[in-house]
């Protein structure tokens, strides 16, 4: 990378360090040029890297599919559109499978669910360094900054505002249907009525907080959950990316060594990204499901 | 690492590639999938009701050969039988006919015969005139014994 004087520390951080546009203490708008600058900026600040490669893959995406679905007809299909089905039909079996009630928003929702994280997490395969330095080459000949205050993650799932988002965007939908489905009277019973029950009204009256204090922790360890394995995945799977690039400059011998657990870690991560895409997918499908059923 | 506006962000961005995919990309794929699935059913249970139709009309051709075998059967045993009769018939006809001829032939025989028989009496009779006439060295008026030839010739 451009900053060779860098130590293995500094190049660790410098990696794990989103760009960030925000507001500084001082009240003036503009890019972090140090992890701790975006530190202070405290909430109102945006990864702009994150915000950028997820919205470029999920348009990606969203093109490539409506491409397909624009030109789907019963007849043979082609090209693409043979994947786009291929896909659609995969999706399709998993939330007949795991999604008994009727409702057609959660299919295209895990279909979305599935594609952009795979398609994020995919992201993780590209070297390390190179779209970074990329990034500080650009950064350093087009807009004259520093390469050093040049900071670009290209995998957003391993930004936990990403996983977290979407996660949220979940759980704002159990909650919805939950309500929706069972009304807020059968949705608070479901919180406080259960595990535990009585017939006595005293007993019960005791239970009533120790089942909400289970339920609702159930409850939220969901998005969580939901937000954490991925991001942890991600994060761990990038980090020793990261620990085997840093290998390429210790010499052609630890380099070469470095080249090839890099290979079998990529081969490794392709089963990790998909499983974690799916497994997102499948929880939301799931999650949803509940909502739909009183249990 | 810090959780900032991003969060809000990513799920907006969310939500909407969700509901972009549900309104265009989700249906029309769908879509195309249940029509080609009903296609395809059709297309099997037209290839079904095919095979059942050609197995029925193969029934009915073997029945319609069948038959059309016997009917010529019929036809040949008929013909021959027509043909025996024509042949029984033309046998009795050429009998009768022969028949007829000879009886024909016959009557002529008789009648050759008789016509010969007359003019042989005629000559005799105009022998024995001449005969009895030299024998009587004088002429017979033939007109004044015409009854009396008439007789000896009817006699003859």
């Amino acid at each position: 990378m451009a900053g060779d004087t860098l130590s293995s520390t500094d190049y660790i951080k410098h990696h794990l360090q989103n760009w960030t546009w925000g507001q500084h203490p001082d009240g003036t708008w503009g890019f972090a040029h140090s992890a701790e600058q975006a530190k202070e900026m405290g909430f109102w600040a945006i990864h702009v890297d994150t915000m950028l490669w997820s919205i470029l893959l999920g348009v990606i995406f969203l093109w490539m599919f409506r491409k397909a679905a624009k030109t789907a007809t019963a007849g043979i299909p082609v090209g693409f559109q043979n994947f786009a089905e291929w896909i659609v039909e995969f999706i399709d079996t998993s939330v007949r499978g795991s999604f008994t009630a009727k409702n057609n928003l959660v299919a295209p929702l895990a279909m979305t669910v599935f594609v952009w994280i795979f398609l994020m997490n995919l992201m993780d395969l590209v070297p390390v360094d190179w779209l970074p330095s990329l990034a500080q080459w650009v950064g350093a000949t087009f807009f004259g900054a520093d390469p050093r205050h040049v900071y670009f993650k290209v995998v957003s799932t391993t930004d936990p505002n990403a996983t977290f988002g979407m996660a949220f965007a979940v759980f704002f939908l159990v909650l919805y249907y939950s309500i929706k489905i069972k009304g807020i009277g059968g949705f608070t019973g479901e919180l406080t009525l259960q595990p535990f029950s009585s017939r006595n009204m005293v007993i019960q009256a005791i239970f009533i907080p120790i089942n909400f204090l289970l339920e609702f922790v159930s409850l939220i360890a969901k998005p969580i959950s939901l937000a954490l394995r991925l991001f942890g995945n991600m994060y761990a799977g990038e980090m020793i990316f990261i620990l085997i690039a840093i290998m390429f400059s210790g010499g052609i011998v630890i380099g070469a060594f470095g080249g090839l657990l890099q290979l079998g870690w990529a081969i490794f991560h392709i089963l990790i990204i998909t499983l974690q895409a799916f497994i997102f997918m499948t929880l939301t499908i799931v999650y949803l499901d509940m909502a739909h059923h009183e249990h | 690492m810090n959780i900032n506006l991003t969060l809000l962000g990513q799920t907006i961005t969310f939500i909407v590639f969700v509901w972009f995919c549900m309104k265009f990309v989700w249906p029309p794929i769908m879509n195309a999938l249940e029509e080609r699935k009903k296609k395809i059913a059709d297309g099997l249970a037209a290839a079904e009701r095919g095979a059942h139709e050609q197995e029925l009309a193969e029934k009915r051709a073997a029945e319609v050969l069948h038959k059309a075998k016997q009917q010529a059967q019929d036809i040949l045993a008929q013909a021959q039988k027509r043909a025996s009769e024509i042949i029984e018939e033309s046998k009795g006809t050429a009998r009768e006919e022969g028949k007829r001829i000879i009886i024909a032939a016959n009557a002529e025989i008789e009648q050759e015969a008789n016509r010969a028989r007359e003019e042989l009496r005629g000559q005799v009779a105009s022998l024995a005139i001449a005969g009895a006439s030299k024998v009587l060295k004088r002429e017979v008026d033939a007109a004044a014994n015409e009854d009396l030839l008439k007789d000896l010739v009817a006699q003859l």
